[in-house]
């Protein structure tokens, strides 16, 4: 049968784990939403050749699994760093992924971003530059703060899928929260009941967040 | 750059057999397309019942479908997958847990566990797309069916599900496109479908680049293939007035 006090002694390392996961999720939703944000102004730009470019990434990006960027990341990032340094950077598992999480979950922002920009009233923009402001300070001063406002619950909604997609970073073997359960139930000689726990971990971490995403989306409705 | 690119290693030998490269790539894309389809029939079938369900005026039965949707969008599907190949044999009753450890090779127990992992993980967000469709509806549909004299299930039947599933061909479809990317999980319990090919190609002919680069493509010109496909299935099956597709 199940016996999960083996788990408690075993807490703090899978604590390290869960640290590691927040860490990922945290500087991956950064990341991704600064450079969603710069691909979504370029996708609205009259440009042809910015919003082209953007198109193309978040098409991309969108068509190919996230376990496959991972992958070719953390092959890539050294070798590419090598070759432009001349010499050999030492580029952790960490930062490869979290480079990867950055790039691949930009695409995503970058259609939130550009949702939430749309759904200001185009005469906050002529306002705006009615005022004598540029396109970077009404952009900056006026419609960014009030898109952000309006997206907030979707880009929760997104980082909360973050959160659960970072247990993919298994695959290269980093130590976040998933394989700290694993290892940790493998050496013991326990990995079901150390698996379950995890799964409940993740669970309860993801319901009760989209659960607070929701009475936000309430409250900012009103 | 100082990287010999090399697209010639597809059509050189793997040492293995009489292979070459390129031969893993087909069955890999063999793999995947046979995880996909066959979880998206789960999917669809699961995610139809489920989100009739939430629909429905019973609160139990609709009780029961939220926490199905609940628990499958809350816990990462890795963690899930790990769930059903690792776990849920041991659980079985014994004939059928030797038959799938013992009986069964690797590759076909690992199959098993990725389609019903997958399956009904997407059945949780088609269930939501199900209900989304229903709930768009003119409440005069219902109304309609039910002043004919329909039973519910003749409502649901031939009334609700016929217009709803129309209208929700564009999510449905990312979500089959999100079952041949989320298939790449299944590299991760030892199946070796097209990412775990790519990897082994990496590794084998240390042409890592060409490798990934082929497999980008592959997953891209899949990904937009189904797409174009969809839209035109999309534009042929359009509920004409409700709403416009395509631009018309």
């Amino acid at each position: 049968m199940m016996d999960f006090s083996a788990i408690i002694p075993a807490l703090p390392g899978l604590a390290d784990g869960l640290l590691m996961t927040f860490q990922l999720m945290v500087l991956g939703v950064l990341g991704g939403v600064a450079l969603g944000t710069v691909l979504a102004l370029m996708r609205l730009s009259h440009n042809p050749l910015l919003s082209k470019a953007a198109g193309i990434y978040v098409n991309y990006f969108r068509s190919i699994p996230l376990l496959l960027v991972i992958t070719w990341f953390y092959f890539a990032v050294p070798f590419l760093l090598r070759a432009i340094t001349g010499e050999d950077t030492p580029v952790g598992a960490f930062t490869s992924c979290l480079v990867a999480f950055m790039m691949f979950e930009a695409a995503y922002f970058c259609e939130i971003v550009r949702a939430g920009i749309q759904a200001i009233p185009k005469g906050q923009m002529g306002a705006a530059q009615a005022l004598g402001m540029t396109y970077g300070q009404s952009m900056r001063l006026i419609i960014l703060p009030q898109a952000f406002r309006k997206m907030t619950p979707l880009l929760l909604q997104q980082s909360i899928i973050l959160f659960q997609d970072t247990s993919l970073v298994y695959t290269v073997g980093l130590m976040d929260f998933l394989n700290a359960a694993r290892s940790r139930g493998d050496i013991i000689g326990q990995p079901h009941e150390f698996l379950i726990f995890a799964g409940l971990v993740y669970f309860s971490v993801s319901f009760i967040a989209s659960q607070l995403v929701k009475l936000l989306q309430k409250r900012l409705a009103v | 750059m100082n990287y010999n690119w090399d697209w010639s290693v597809f059509f050189k030998s793997t040492g293995i057999g009489s292979e070459i490269y390129l031969d893993w790539f087909v069955t890999g894309l063999g793999w995947t397309i046979a995880i996909a389809l066959a979880a998206w029939i789960i999917a669809l079938s699961l995610g139809a019942l489920l989100g009739v369900m939430r629909t429905m005026p019973s609160r139990w039965v609709s009780g029961i479908a939220t926490v199905y949707v609940e628990i499958f969008r809350n816990v990462p599907l890795l963690v899930q997958l790990f769930l059903w190949h690792f776990l849920v044999p041991d659980l079985l009753p014994e004939p059928l847990e030797i038959w799938f450890k013992q009986d069964l090779n690797p590759a076909t127990s690992a199959y098993l566990s990725v389609v019903v992992c997958l399956g009904l993980f997407t059945a949780a967000r088609v269930c939501e797309q199900v209900r989304t469709g229903i709930q768009a509806l003119p409440k005069g549909q219902l109304g309609a069916a039910r002043a004919m004299g329909f039973r519910l299930p003749q409502i649901y039947r031939y009334v609700l599900l016929p217009q709803a599933f129309r209208i929700i061909i564009p999510p449905l479809t990312s979500e089959f496109l999100n079952i041949f990317k989320n298939s790449s999980v299944a590299s991760l319990i030892g199946l070796m479908e097209l990412l775990a090919q790519t990897k082994q190609t990496a590794e084998f002919s240390a042409n890592l680049f060409e490798a990934f680069t082929l497999a980008t493509l592959i997953y891209f010109t899949l990904n937009m293939s189904l797409m174009l496909l969809m839209r035109l299935v999309e534009k042929k099956v359009a509920v004409p007035g409700l709403i416009s597709v395509g631009g018309k």
